[in-house]
């Protein structure tokens, strides 16, 4: 029997031959935190070590409350720049950078065959890469920091297999949020999930990290693209070290196989209060919203601000919208192409890269009986600040066309 | 670790969130373990954090600590007066921020599907049995990894005695 990616990647880790189920303790290649590396600080010298123990091993990207709507925040922010400071950490981005899953794959870390984890859960972003990434705790960052590894159940796979070609109004997005609607939100809980197909080769890596940012919500471990020549292109020049591409057997076993067409579905909506209630757009359309946010760390790239621009494009929109590219670099872009001033002209606003209001912090909570459309990758009760708000989700597409209409509305209608 | 829990039931459903439990909002402001009880359950069942009890137990139905990464969520649960969370499945990083914070998460749907809201519920770690009114049920033994940490009332407490030998 051949071995899965998962538990090629953990044999190599851990130095031993393992199988799904096995738990090592294995040394990760990189551990990312953001703004909760403060609350971490804290944890690491309860543990009573004086130094972080391979501090070029950890990666900090402030993202969450940028700028600092508050002196906690602000507070925070401090705690963490005095810590990088004394432990020597050399790779620190402060507030003016971006959203940390953007950063963190702008930046070269996110690489083939690499073991990484974060204090995040929407960490399984790298797979789109190649990487094996999951999201983690705060004390187990705590634990890395002192003593370089932590413990890991080797995880069974599931293999995502999507074919058919995107018609122009379906995103990666909307792919996902069916395919979450059909496995369900623990549909890949403890797992590993592979995306593979031939919809995949079609895709860029910024397209990639749409389903491996919501392989999250399915539950799943890690979510993973093995890596192809689009994967090998984007990281020339960019990667931050040597690296190792893993691959499943073709023997490799799998728990669950499940195969879509992308040529089939529709925009994708999911309904209040979970991703996965999920419904074809036209079910709800001319729900009316109050709020359009198209950005955050599933959709807030080039790409996504290209597609709103092509929606916005010479048009008016009627409820606060609210854009934020991913990170500077994706802003500055979208600046050159003219996506910016598109939005400006239209009334939108643009907020400075970072998480915006996506977890309810700060530029944009709701008021009780308020709707948002969002591009973002949760609807929770309460997501957005305010438990008696309604948070629908969508592709950066709909959201875009809904922003024109005041109501939820395919994008078709404009394209 | 005391290896018997007694309590009673709280008993909620399916896909139960972080952000119900512990709600966005707090989660980069500091607080200290008591403080963060405060809000444990905030945005599903605000009365909870009045009327818990110390060593109470919490029962829920599939997929339980589904969503963020944020360890307030058990911390804040534990703090609260919860000792065990007995759920028909836990989700992964939920179930990994629960053990390291040291408070066992037992995967047993047979007995959530026997537990009412209120009722007494006995959790037995030594012997992997959950005594409920309607009858007992096993759970397999934690990997020795896994009971380490519980052991030491958490992984910060296990990765310190591992360090300082004490």
């Amino acid at each position: 029997m051949g071995k899965t990616f998962a538990e090629k990647l953990m044999s190599q880790k851990a130095g031993k031959d393992v199988s799904a189920g096995a738990i090592v303790s294995v040394e990760p290649d990189y551990v990312m935190s953001h703004d909760n590396a403060a609350a971490i600080a804290n944890t690491f010298k309860k543990i009573g070590v004086e130094k972080v123990k391979y501090p070029e091993r950890v990666v900090i990207i402030l993202d969450h409350e940028i700028p600092a709507p508050k002196e906690s925040s602000a507070t925070n922010h401090k705690e963490i720049r005095e810590f990088v400071k004394k432990q020597g950490i050399p790779h620190f981005y402060d507030i003016n950078n971006g959203i940390c899953h953007q950063v963190f794959v702008e930046q070269g870390f996110a690489m083939p065959g690499k073991l990484i984890v974060g204090s995040d859960s929407h960490t399984t972003t790298y797979g789109a890469l190649g990487a094996f990434s999951a999201g983690i705790g705060r004390s187990e960052v705590a634990a890395i920091w002192a003593t370089g590894e932590l413990w890991f159940q080797v995880p069974e796979t599931v293999k995502i297999v999507i074919n058919g070609i995107m018609p122009p109004h379906i995103t990666p997005k909307d792919i996902v949020l069916y395919i979450i609607g059909q496995i369900k939100a623990d549909g890949g809980d403890y797992k590993s999930v592979e995306f593979t197909g031939d919809t995949i080769a079609q895709m860029d890596i910024g397209e990639r990290m749409v389903l491996t940012n919501m392989a999250a919500e399915m539950g799943a471990k890690n979510g993973y693209v093995p890596p192809d020549p689009v994967t090998f292109d984007f990281i020339r020049g960019l990667a931050k070290s040597e690296f190792e591409p893993l691959y499943s057997d073709d023997d490799a076993d799998y728990v669950q196989t499940v195969e879509f067409d992308v040529s089939k579905i529709q925009p994708s909506v999911a309904k209040p209060h979970t991703v996965d209630n999920y419904a074809p757009i036209d079910e709800v359309a001319g729900t009316k919203i109050d709020q359009a946010l198209i950005g955050t760390c599933t959709n807030g790239r080039l790409s996504d601000l290209e597609a709103a621009a092509k929606i916005l494009d010479g048009k008016q929109v009627k409820v606060r919208t609210l854009i934020i590219p991913a990170s500077w670099s994706v802003y500055k872009q979208a600046l050159q192409k003219g996506y910016i001033e598109t939005f400006i002209d239209a009334g939108a606003m643009i907020l400075n890269p970072g998480c915006g209001p996506c977890l309810g912090a700060h530029q944009g909570v709701m008021a009780p009986g308020e709707v948002t459309f969002s591009t973002a990758n949760r609807n929770f009760k309460g997501r957005m600040g305010c438990r008696d708000s309604e948070i629908y989700l969508g592709s950066p597409l709909s959201v875009a066309a809904s922003a024109v209409t005041g109501e939820i509305t395919h994008p078709g209608r404009f394209l | 670790m005391i290896t018997q829990f007694k309590g009673k039931t709280w008993k909620y459903g399916d896909n139960i969130n972080t952000d119900v439990i512990f709600p966005g909002k707090y989660t980069y402001q500091k607080m200290e373990p008591e403080e963060m009880a405060k809000h444990a359950l905030e945005d599903l069942d605000p009365e909870f954090v009045n009327k818990v009890n110390d060593g109470d137990i919490l029962v829920a139905g599939t997929n339980f600590g589904m969503g963020s990464s944020r360890e307030q969520a058990a911390v804040a649960i534990k703090y609260a007066g919860i000792r065990v969370i007995i759920a028909k499945s836990f989700s992964r990083i939920y179930f990994r921020n629960a053990i390291n914070a040291g408070m066992p998460a037992i995967k047993s749907p047979e007995a959530v599907d026997a537990l009412e809201n209120g009722d007494p519920v006995t959790v037995d770690m030594e012997k992997g049995e959950i005594v409920t009114p309607r009858g007992t049920f096993s759970f397999p033994p934690y990997p020795q990894t896994v009971m380490d940490i519980l052991n030491n009332n958490g992984l910060i407490n296990f990765i310190k005695s591992k360090i300082t030998g004490k």
